[in-house]
This record gives structure tokens, sequence and C-alpha cells, in this order.
């Protein structure tokens, strides 16, 4: 209780009855736990004594699903975890899939990964942003942030159709090469994009009350952090400069030139600054992946892998065969295990996975960067007032669908 | 419906495959060095390292893991279970994947575990992000790890039968779930 210490002294009177304490249950329908997250709050006052997220509520057992598919029909499970960054969460699973395959991807495919991957980062910290302002009451911003992410949102179901739940990577490159006019709608959005930036900041980053509510609240140090597994902005917003993209580089990640972000102040304040700048060095990936777009393969030259072309599958019969083969009996999958992480827009998105030989997998983990970040709440929220709690759990980015799998 | 076929000696045979060299990586000298018994099988396979640890000593080698200079294995990535079959003996896995916020390397130990004796020493007095991981290992695989401070079932319902991710648990479960 070293939190009461901290009331000026003359509330103390007021807030002395200490053995009054109550406990609620916040969620899980309340709006500002981002889906079905409950928190179980012992509480003194407003002041938070205790808090025990309780999760569970949109378990739908993924992983059991995983063993009962074949290595192609997961991936569109893979779509409903991280619903706001379902191209990361592919790109985790078909990557991990490739290394027990050992399969060399084209390198046109793997610069079109990295641009709507980094596409999808900035969507997913667009309804952070929107969310996160809306749960503090700056309400303004939400609609700014979600009229930029409609624009990333249309450009990733030009490429693959589907608008959440792409499914646009395949085990060996992609569905199917980007549509003609890409690049040109891509450079469109990039180039209006840092006035969009501009605009949140001059909506929120300014707000005094924005301002108060976020600085000094939820603060968790560097060696806590790491401690507790956070990762991500969360962790970068207490100073630590790690980035998975730099640590254990993947679709060549180590070609590209940006800054990780970090900001020493451990707060939520800090969480924020650290987002806000993300989005610009997104943008700056996605520059410099389209001045790397060159024509070539999307799909790894492996047929008994990868679905062949529609046109091929109807004039030649190899092609028909492996096909079939790939689409009625699926393709056998070497023995052996990988732990695949990705930087996702939410922290270290780590994807397990076990074969045992055969066309499905025998165990698929995923290690979701909101799942072990939610559970740091408790240190965090550890003398908080009742109103900063929801102030942390977005600062936290959270994603249900992801924890609860 | 076609069952995932269990292999338990699918580990061994990549392990052989893929040990040509048969030189013990970095991570596997030094814990044989600190400690004879705390490497009871090395894997290197897909530019990964996994060490086979028994039981007893995985808190052990987690601490000297965490703290060893040019170790530094300070970040706990992943706990998770793996279930080879109600025949198969060791029945359970439990895989830690360990990462350095320092040095970035990675590093996989694996605790085997027989069907009747469930039991492993928790690390979340190491890194206490492994709570939730041990929660979720104990929930879907029955894994019970001594002196956790909170084991409670954490994705599934309190009165809930059956660990749901073992292989003889069926997919869609015993009989319709109801809240009655």
């Amino acid at each position: 209780m070293s939190s009461v210490t901290n009331i000026p002294p003359q509330f103390e009177v007021v807030d002395r009855p200490l053995d009054t304490q109550m406990t609620i249950s916040m969620g899980p329908q309340h709006p500002s736990t981002h889906g079905v997250l409950r928190l179980e709050l012992v509480l003194d006052g407003e002041m938070v004594v205790k808090a025990t997220p309780d999760i569970g509520y949109l378990h739908t057992g993924m992983e059991k699903l995983f063993e009962y598919r074949k290595y192609q029909q997961g991936i569109v499970i893979t779509d409903r975890m991280d619903y706001l960054n379902p191209l990361g969460n592919n790109l985790a699973y078909v990557m991990a899939v490739e290394k027990l395959l050992q399969l060399e991807i084209p390198e046109r495919a793997q610069t079109i990964r990295v641009l709507t991957c980094e596409l999808q980062r900035i969507a997913s910290h667009l309804v952070w942003l929107g969310t996160h302002a809306l749960d503090i009451g700056a309400m303004t911003v939400f609609f700014y942030a979600f009229r930029e992410r409609e624009k990333i949102l249309n450009l990733i179901e030009a490429a693959s159709g589907g608008r959440l739940t792409p499914s646009y990577f395949r085990i060996g490159g992609l569905m199917m090469d980007i549509p003609a006019g890409f690049e040109r709608r891509v450079q469109q959005f990039i180039d209006e994009f840092p006035k969009a930036v501009k605009e949140f900041h001059t909506l929120v980053s300014g707000n005094r009350i924005f301002q108060k509510r976020t600085q000094g609240v939820g603060v968790i140090r560097a060696e806590d952090a790491i401690d507790w597994g956070l990762s991500g902005p969360s962790l970068r917003g207490s100073g630590i400069a790690l980035d998975i993209r730099r640590a254990n580089p993947y679709c060549g990640y180590e070609n590209y030139d940006f800054e990780i972000p970090t900001e020493p102040d451990c707060d939520v304040w800090a969480r924020y600054m650290v987002r806000m700048r993300e989005m610009l060095e997104s943008q700056k990936i996605v520059i410099q992946a389209l001045s790397r777009l060159k024509p070539g393969p999307v799909k790894a030259d492996a047929p008994k892998i990868v679905l062949p072309d529609r046109e091929a599958m109807k004039t030649h019969m190899d092609a028909l065969i492996h096909h079939f083969l790939i689409v009625a009996e699926g393709f056998d999958v070497p023995a052996g295990e990988v732990y695949m992480p990705i930087e996702a827009s939410k922290g270290e998105l780590g994807v397990y996975v076990q074969s045992t030989g055969g066309p499905k997998p025998a165990r698929v983990h995923f290690r979701g960067p909101s799942f072990v970040n939610l559970s740091a709440l408790p240190h965090m929220s550890h003398g908080a007032m009742i109103a900063d709690i929801v102030a942390i759990i977005g600062s936290l980015d959270i994603v249900l669908g992801e924890i609860d799998r | 419906m076609e069952q995932p076929k269990p292999q338990a000696a699918a580990l061994e045979n990549q392990s052989n495959s893929n040990q040509e060299g048969k030189t013990p990586s970095l991570f596997a000298a030094a814990l044989q060095r600190q400690h004879p018994e705390w490497v009871a099988h090395e894997v290197d396979a897909l530019g990964e390292t996994t060490i086979i640890v028994p039981r007893e000593h995985i808190v052990a080698a987690c601490h000297f893991l965490k703290h060893e200079p040019g170790m530094e294995f300070n970040f706990l990535s992943d706990v998770c279970g793996f279930d080879r079959g109600p025949e198969e003996e060791p029945r359970f896995e439990v895989n830690y994947h360990l990462f350095s916020t320092t040095r970035f390397h990675r590093l996989r130990l694996k605790v085997l575990l027989n069907e009747d004796d469930a039991h492993v020493a928790t690390v979340t007095g190491i890194w206490r992000t492994a709570n939730w991981h041990e929660r979720e290992t104990y929930d879907l695989f029955g894994v019970v790890f001594d002196d956790h401070p909170d084991l409670r079932r954490i994705l599934l319902p309190d009165d809930w039968q059956g660990h749901a991710l073992r292989k003889d648990f069926p997919l869609r479960g015993y009989e319709p779930y109801s809240l009655e």
C-alpha cells in the first residue's frame, strides 16, 4: 500500500477508511476493454489496489484446430487471431512452415510482403490511436484515424480481395501478384500520410487533457518490462530499442533503412509517442519497398507445395495433378520444429510449429504479443486511479482475438 | 477423420540426420561445463538450437543462462507444451523459448515429462512473464508447474473437464458445453 502515501495531506482524512476495500468487475462488456476482457479490480476509494485480468471469453480453440487442418488451411485461421494485423499473422505462420520446408521465396514476393505488412502495421496503429484517444475522451481523432485506415484497407483489398481477413500470403509466396496500378495507389496514400499524422498530433498530442491523462501513468521501468516479457512499442516506450526486424531480421528487413523509435519515460505517453513515430518509420519502409519492386515471380518454384497458376492448371497435365494433390491431400512437411518470431504491430509474434511429418502440423502455438503484454497489466496498474486503467489498457494495444485464440 | 500420426522418434531421427558435425553449440557447451547433467541431448536443426534438459535441472539451467555473461537470456519469449500422443512415453514436452535483448540470440530448452508424473518446477522466479505461459500450458495440457504462484486455468472455464490440447481430447469436446 505504498501508493496511499502519495495522497496530499489535506485529503488524507477523507480517504482514510482503508478497511473498506471494494471489488468490482470491469468488463467483459466494458467498451474500453477492447473486446471481452474482464478485470477484477480491488479498489480503495478510486485507487486500484489489485487488478486481475480474466481472459478466455473469446477462446475458440484455434491451436487445436490447426492440428486437424492441412498446413495451407491454417493460413485462414491466423487471420482471425490478431484481426487488426492479419497480414502479420499470415507472415509469421507462413514463414514458420517455409522454414520447416526450407523453401526459398522469390525477391519480389519478399518485397511485397514487407510492403503490405508495413501498410498493415500503420492500419493497426491507426485503430489503436483512434480507440486509445476515444477511451480517454478525445473523440474526434477516431474519425480521422479511421478515414486513413480505410484507405489502407482498400489497398489490401485490391491486392488480396479481403479487407479484414486477407490471407494474402501462401506457403511459398503470395496468393497472386499485386494488381496493375497498385504502386501508384500506394504512392498516393504514402504522399498524403505525413499530413494526416500532423493532423493527429494537432488533435491529440497538443491536447493538455490528453497529456495529463497519460504522462506518469502506467509506469513500467525497463528491467521490469523485460522481466514481464513486454515487446514491441510497449517495450520501446520503456527506452529499450529492441525490434525483431533488426535483432533477428527476416524478409530482408536488414536491407531497409529505418529507425527504432524509443522514449525514455516508461509511461502511457511514451508508448503513445513511440507508436506515433513508428507509423512514419513504416511509411519510410513502404517507400523503400516501392522503389525495390522489380518484375519477377511471386511464388517459389516448388510445384509440389505451391499451387500452379490457373492458366497452367487448365492446359498442363502435370500442373493439374499437382493442383489436385495439394488440394486433396496436402503436402508432407518433414519432421522438425521451428519458432519463428516476427515484429508484429503489437510486439513479438512468435509461431511455434512442430511437425512429425505428414500434411498436418502436430502442434502450432502462437506467442501473441497482446497476451504477454496484458499479463503485465497488474504490475502497471498498481496504485493507479480507476480511470487510468482505461488509459493503460489502451496503451498496451491489446486484441482479445489473439489473447484468447 | 484422419488423426495426426504420433511419432516420438521424429525428434531423434531429426537429430541424427542433422548432426553430422556433432560439435555441441556454444550454449550446450557452456551448460555442460557448468554442470555435466544439465544437457541430456542437443539438437541443431534449421538454424535453431534445442537443448533437452532433465526436468529437475530446468530452474538451475535457466538461472545460469539468464545471469551468465555471454549468454544473457534475460527475455523469456514463450513457454508452450506439446503432447506426443497417449501411447508415447515420455508423453509431454514443455518448450522454453529464450531470447537475449542484448545479444539477440535464441535458444529452445525442452523438458520431457511422463504422463503419470507431469510435474515440472516453475520458472516464474526467474522471468515473471512465465506466469501466464505456464498457466496456459497447465490449462491446455495438464502439466503442473510446481511452486507456481497462481496456477489456475486461464483460457478455459474453471470447471472445464480435461485438457483441450491433449491428443486424446476430441476436437469438438465430449459434450456441448453448458453453463448449467
